[in-house]
């Protein structure tokens, strides 16, 4: 196995503004985030030799994207793999060139949520028994947190409070990011004290609701040196898939093995041993305040039941020793699912590339991207790590 | 002969009561909560009658009762697979009227006397709805119970049976109406109740050559307080000899009632009592029992005392108003319309959601649900043992209490449950205070109503707080 660690580059990236796109639809995200990719690369639709779409439930198949972008004829599959699709819809781009097949290809991402009259996730499921208990993604969180909080023997007050601190940095950051949806500060107090949505998680422990696109052009390192000096290596991909926690007896609802395998998987590619040292930043799945904690603790940046020291510590501020969620993450941008894993990749590459205004970090070189998909005992999570050239 | 050899009963946990805001009645009564109906009921009456009994020694099941989910479609079969009963049993559901439950148990009492069942199972179980603040409302009260009756270990045997039919418009509900109606109270006491179960009392005792003074127990049905002492002394029975009705405690549970009383009266019974039970609705039954040496053998659960003191009085009655969907809200109108089950699905899965089994591996005894084909400890295939879950202690692992759900019962518990034999469920809590949800509370199973879809109604296990204490 040779791995994808420096075999292919991203040399475009266009990113719509998210929010509650009333005026737009799927397909006109597609050409905002797709254009802006385009004219970052230095390309022309017609340059692009294959697609990717992804995207949970705006589309069902690869041919609204060739009616909105006027493709040439070309092969375009549709990805669905849950909160991961964006990524998975990216990573089947990059193996495509890394295996010879396309010099230039386009990896683009889209939902469309807000047209469903409903604030939540609206997706439909397939017809079954219809038996499984109507949870919704805030309580099958929630499980997790409360699971944590008692594991961990952390009153409730404080661990509200801790998860409260997480909100509230991501909505500092998002302050900062003309594109999120939501672009003003919260305090840890209003996180905390926020009506309640399923216990013990509340409103703002919530991510968004928000309709939106980003694009990714893709080529080889080779290929990559021609368009422009400062394009952005893939280090590595993970891809972790589990379906079966609620079977396992003894599963403890703290920690997410998907995310833990997806990560070794993608750190062992890009030959990563201390992930808190070498990663410069990260932009994880804030779903839920309470997925972000335990994220810090299955991609390894914190120990085990720790990870509230870190969060006290200010750990992964823009300041801090490993920022997380420079952009705003899921809280300030929402979840349009099928756009999220690629918008992630979006800021990185913006870090990296010394272009983030004003929340750029200082010299960035590694970069990671986290997406979790499903619920607790059953997930999708894909992790990729990026870096600059040498 | 035949007779009764084991009992159950099911009383909701729920009733309306002097702290109810808003219900102006000083007694009790018990309600249904918004997901149980007679059929859940029935379940959970079953349940309690074979607690500790060979559920495989089963031969028939009958269900009676005047408010069956379905107009066209067996109940007694959804029942008889909830309690995993055998497949080669007869069913049968007998309804649309008060007097079901009692010829239930004497269509029973013949089975096994005529020699083509050894065991029957009857389950009667009603929730009658009366217009809401209306006296039908006020009166009834909703519950189920479970008679086993057999040949053998019999603890209370058959002493005789007479039955009158007459057709009397007295108390009706039209297919499509919701409500309970009856006609003028003074015309249905003196020319209903009064005089055709005066006729059925006097009928029985001179066919089997006794006297009132000979009955122990009278289990006598009747659709208030006030009427029963009435209808009592017109039958010419002193204030001793009545089994209380229980008015100002559960309510006239219909056609469950007169067999909850006789549930009631042989848990404080003794050897070599005359019990009678005698019941109302176009004509009225009356079946007499005489309780053996082994009467203090038929009851291994809680029965009707042990239901009815573990209740719990609900704050309002808007509540109860929101459950019995009178009281009209908007919970449902912002989610994405509830799409019809497939009843293929249904039928495919009826022993992991119906019988709520799930599976021990063969190879390495890990205890799973649902049932998998592969297991997910070892990776078997196809070599697994079902295990029933639904009478098994479970124990909560982690829980989130949901506000925006969009359920009646707000909020919604969603529980992970950890069975003692070991598989674990992520399911709905139900009949359960906010407050009482806590990481290792001890519950138990309850067969629901999720929900109704395209005339569906499509039931499924939620976790309980034990009932009686444990």
């Amino acid at each position: 196995m040779s791995g994808i660690k420096d075999r292919v580059a991203i040399i475009g990236m266009g990113c719509s503004k998210f929010g509650e796109r009333w005026d737009s639809s799927s397909s006109d995200l597609l050409i905002e985030a797709s254009y802006e990719a385009f004219e970052d690369a230095g390309i022309e639709s017609k340059d692009v030799q294959a697609a990717w779409l992804g995207t949970v439930g705006s589309f069902r198949t690869g041919q609204p994207l060739a009616a909105a972008l006027k493709l040439d004829y070309i092969p375009i599959t549709r990805v669905e793999n849950a909160c991961a699709t964006a990524t998975d819809a990216f990573r089947n781009a990059c193996y495509a060139v890394a295996a010879g097949i396309y010099d230039i290809v386009l990896a683009v991402g889209v939902e469309k949520l807000k047209d469903s009259g409903f604030s939540g996730l609206a997706v439909a499921e397939p017809a079954g028994a219809d038996v499984n208990p109507p949870v919704p993604p805030p309580s099958q969180f929630a499980l997790a947190a409360t699971r944590y909080f008692h594991q961990y023997d952390i009153p409730y007050e404080e661990g509200k409070m801790t998860l409260a601190k997480i909100a509230s940095k991501n909505h500092h950051n998002g302050t900062m990011s003309p594109k999120a949806h939501f672009q003003r500060e919260v305090s840890a107090e209003q996180v905390a004290n926020a009506p309640m949505v399923a216990w013990p998680l509340g409103l703002f422990d919530c991510c968004g609701v928000s309709d939106g696109a980003a694009a990714a052009i893709i080529t080889t390192p080779e290929i990559a040196k021609t368009f422009r000096d400062d394009y952005i290596l893939v280090k590595g991909i993970g891809l972790s898939v589990g379906a079966f926690g609620v079977l396992r007896n003894d599963w403890d609802f703290t920690h997410f093995p998907e995310s833990v395998r997806a990560s070794q998987a993608a750190y062992q590619e890009a030959g990563i041993s201390d992930p808190r040292q070498e990663i410069d930043l990260a932009m994880v799945h804030d779903c839920f305040t309470i997925t972000e904690l335990i994220i810090y603790e299955d991609l390894g940046f914190s120990p085990r039941g720790r990870a509230s020291e870190d969060v006290a510590a200010g750990t992964f501020s823009l300041e801090g020793e490993l920022p997380v969620n420079t952009d705003g993450g899921l809280k300030c941008f929402g979840h349009p699912i099928g756009a999220s894993g690629i918008r992630m990749i979006y800021e990185v590459y913006k870090q990296l590339q010394g272009k983030a205004e004003g929340r750029q970090l200082k010299d960035p070189t590694l970069g990671l991207t986290h997406n979790l998909g499903g619920r607790p005992g059953s997930f999708t999570c894909s992790v990729a790590l990026f870096g600059t050239r040498d | 002969m035949a007779g009764i050899t084991a009992y159950g009963a099911y009383v909701p946990r729920y009733r309306l009561g002097a702290e109810t805001d808003g219900w102006d009645s000083p007694g009790q009564r018990s309600i249904a909560n918004f997901d149980e109906d007679s059929v859940s009921m029935a379940v959970a009456a079953g349940i309690d009658c074979l607690k500790g009994r060979d559920r495989d020694a089963i031969d028939g099941l009958l269900f009676a009762s005047t408010t069956p989910p379905y107009a066209e479609k067996q109940c007694a079969s959804i029942i008889a697979m909830a309690l995993d009963l055998r497949r080669d049993i007869f069913t049968a559901d007998i309804t649309d009227v008060l007097r079901a439950g009692t010829t239930a148990l004497k269509s029973a009492l013949d089975s096994v006397a005529a020699g083509s069942a050894k065991q029957v199972l009857v389950v009667a179980s009603d929730n009658r709805q009366g217009a809401p603040k209306g006296e039908a409302e006020r009166n009834s009260g909703d519950g189920a119970v479970a008679f086993i009756v057999s040949d053998e270990e019999i603890i209370a045997e058959q002493a005789g049976a007479y039955t009158i039919t007459e057709n009397m418009m007295d108390t009706w509900r039209s297919a499509g109406d919701r409500f309970v109606r009856s006609w003028e109270d003074r015309f249905t006491v003196e020319e209903g109740l009064e005089r055709i179960m005066g006729d059925a009392v006097s009928g029985f005792l001179e066919k089997e050559g006794l006297s009132v003074k000979d009955v122990s127990k009278l289990a006598l049905y009747s659709p208030d307080a006030r009427r029963h002492g009435q209808l009592a002394r017109h039958l010419g029975f002193q204030p001793e000899q009545v089994q209380d009705p229980l008015f100002g405690r559960i309510g006239n549970t219909g056609a469950a009632f007169p067999l909850m009383l006789l549930a009631a009266a042989l848990e404080e019974g003794s050897p070599d009592q005359l019990l009678l039970t005698v019941s109302y609705g176009d004509g009225s039954d009356v079946l007499g029992f005489r309780t053996t040496a082994n009467i203090g053998q038929g009851a291994s659960g809680l029965g009707v005392s042990g239901y009815l003191d573990s209740g719990q009085v609900l704050d309002s009655y808007e509540t109860y108003a929101k459950w019995r969907d009178v009281w009209l809200t908007d919970s449902s109108s912002r989610r994405p319309q509830a799409q019809s089950p497939s009843v293929t699905a249904l039928w495919r899965e009826s022993d992991q959601n119906i019988k709520f089994h799930g599976a021990v591996c063969n190879q390495c005894g890990y205890v799973q649900y649902p049932p998998q084909q592969v297991c997910v400890e070892c990776q078997a295939r196809d070599d697994s043992t079902p295990i029933r879950l639904s009478d098994k202690l479970g124990t909560i692992f982690t829980y989130s209490l949901d506000y925006l759900a969009g359920t009646v019962d707000t909020p919604l518990a969603v529980v992970v449950v950890d069975f003692e034999p070991g598989g674990r469920v992520l399911c709905m809590m139900t009949d359960r205070e906010t407050s009482e949800v806590k990481i290792g509370l001890q519950v138990e199973m309850s067969f629901r109503k999720l929900r109704v879809v395209n005339g569906i109604h499509n039931y499924y296990w939620k976790a309980v707080p034990l009932r009686g204490g444990g």
